[in-house]
């Protein structure tokens, strides 16, 4: 549900929203509780796939574990050249631990992290997830 | 594709609840 906010026209919801510059996107959930905040100018795959994470935290905080799953799992296959990347592969991974218990997903992840995205601050992240013997 | 946006946070927050959607909101200062 997309609304446009202009500087002119509405400057009571900068004020509202905490918006202190532009372009700011919000992504609020159903409940129109703030999920995720874009603050600058992002190239359009980098935008795309920026969105497509928010929706799949919106999905996860709801415990919407199937959807966050697509939604991660689309940003890892169709956008894994965008900054959203390793954040949504690391995600993706703790979605499929909440929806089964299953550790092992942790382990492979922070594997996968290491090997695709070994200087991005989730690989980082997932360290504690790998086997002993690897870190 | 075109984008039907809105100019009412409001409404949009009431028909987000509503149809349980998310909300886009999209702060801008650029010239129309």
């Amino acid at each position: 549900m997309p609304v446009k906010a202009h500087i002119k026209e509405h400057p009571a919801w900068f004020h509202r929203f905490e918006a202190v510059w532009t372009p700011t996107v919000l992504l609020l959930d159903s409940d129109g509780k703030e999920r995720v905040r874009l603050e600058g100018y992002l190239p359009n795959q980098d935008f795309v796939a920026a969105l497509e994470s928010g929706l799949g935290r919106i999905a996860f905080v709801h415990k919407k574990y199937p959807d966050a799953d697509r939604w991660y799992g689309d940003v890892v296959t169709r956008f894994g050249r965008s900054h959203s990347a390793p954040g949504a592969m690391y995600w993706r991974a703790v979605t499929h631990y909440k929806a089964t218990n299953d550790h092992a997903v942790l382990g492979k992840a922070a594997e996968e992290l290491r090997s695709t995205y070994p200087s991005s601050v989730w690989a980082s992240k997932a360290v504690p997830w790998l086997p002993k013997s690897a870190e | 594709m075109a984008v039907n946006w809105s100019k009412d946070v409001d409404q949009a927050l009431i028909a987000a609840k509503q149809q349980d959607r998310p909300i886009l909101l999209d702060f801008s200062a650029a010239p129309a």
